[in-house]
């Protein structure tokens, strides 16, 4: 595959430091992907199109969908693990634990070399684990993981539309709009839970 | 000897320099591969903002340790960020410093925070000023027409 293909993967990377996000933007650009940074794991998740309370609602409801452009397609989320609020790990269990979000694949970055963290988010279903500060030599392992899920979404997709009638296009049409107002909301009931975390301390993400 | 050439040379001693007496390691050197034609002021940029995180954590921290109840784990959350912008840039003299600073944060030891914290606020100050001083140089050279030797 060329270059020029790789810019139809989109990665969503997450991290609460700026300069960490600028390098790991410039890090997958320069390997021609896609990219979107946000600051948190809640800002994930909603970019995601996934919010806490909605977690038992989405299983009949995939969100990565050709047919509805709610969201934009999402082809690896790769997330710092120390981080105010919501950590990676957390981030990592809401998404795996989502029926919509589950085969996106998860890569966790952290600064520090603990085996115990480690080995903790491989087993949640982390597809990668890497070292900070993150490298060019890194970024390269990211395909084989995209390449994995495209198969597995086109496999899902063909069984979908096989079901899929006409007359079920509106009710998606006006799912999506409930959910655009739903979205709205949560980014300003956000703004308030930001605002907090920033007044109580963070969490320790040290010895965990 | 023309003055891009003087320059270039100048530059070229400048930033080995700085990596030999460990200022900057390797991971400055990736930062400067990420740089091309589209995204000329790469370097500049994160540089930028690692100085000005610095700074808010440097003000951080000396505010935490001037508490009468010192918060070891608020104190030891800054030094992580610390540690974690400065190895994203590569300047290791900071890094370093910053590990000698979580030690004393585990053992709770003011004096010794006190000390790393001056220490560290020099490392800063001291990789902030040669970064500054090789970026003019940069500047320098295409100012007089030429091009930025690659170090890589």
């Amino acid at each position: 595959m060329g270059v020029a293909a790789d810019s139809q993967f989109h990665v969503l990377a997450v991290d609460d430091s700026i300069i960490d996000r600028k390098l790991i933007e410039r890090l997958l650009k320069t390997s021609s992907f896609q990219v979107t940074t946000v600051d948190s794991g809640s800002k994930a998740l909603e970019f995601l199109g996934l919010h806490e309370e909605d977690e038992d609602m989405n299983s009949n409801q995939p969100s990565v969908s050709p047919n509805i452009h709610q969201e934009v397609e999402v082809n690896l989320i790769i997330t710092d693990y120390c981080m105010p609020g919501m950590t990676g790990y957390d981030l990592l269990k809401k998404v795996k634990n989502s029926s919509s979000l589950k085969d996106i694949p998860v890569v966790i970055m952290s600064s520090e070399n603990v085996p115990s963290r480690i080995n903790r988010c491989l087993e949640e279903g982390a597809d990668e684990f890497f070292l900070k500060p993150v490298r060019l030599s890194d970024v390269n392992k990211l395909k084989p993981h995209m390449m994995r899920m495209k198969i597995k979404e086109t496999d899902h997709q063909e069984q979908n539309q096989e079901s899929k009638t006409r007359d079920k296009e509106e009710e998606i049409e006006s799912q999506q709009q409930s959910n655009g107002n739903k979205r709205k909301s949560m980014e300003e009931g956000d703004i308030t839970r930001q605002n907090k975390t920033q007044i109580q301390w963070w969490p320790y993400c040290r010895f965990d | 000897m023309d003055t891009v050439s003087q320059l270039q040379r100048q530059f070229v001693e400048y930033t080995a320099s700085l990596y030999r007496e460990g200022y900057l390691d390797d991971q400055f050197t990736q930062l400067q591969k990420l740089q091309d034609e589209s995204n000329p002021d790469f370097v500049v940029e994160v540089v930028s903002l690692f100085f000005e995180d610095s700074e808010k954590l440097l003000n951080n921290l000396t505010t935490a340790l001037h508490q009468e109840n010192i918060d070891y784990k608020q104190v030891d959350a800054h030094v992580h960020q610390f540690k974690g912008s400065s190895s994203s840039i590569g300047a290791q003299r900071v890094k370093d410093m910053c590990v000698v600073f979580r030690n004393y944060c585990d053992e709770k030891n003011l004096d010794g925070c006190v000390v790393c914290l001056q220490q560290a606020k020099n490392e800063y100050i001291l990789v902030r000023n040669k970064l500054e001083a090789l970026f003019n140089l940069e500047q320098q050279i295409l100012q007089a027409g030429g091009s930025v030797p690659m170090m890589v």
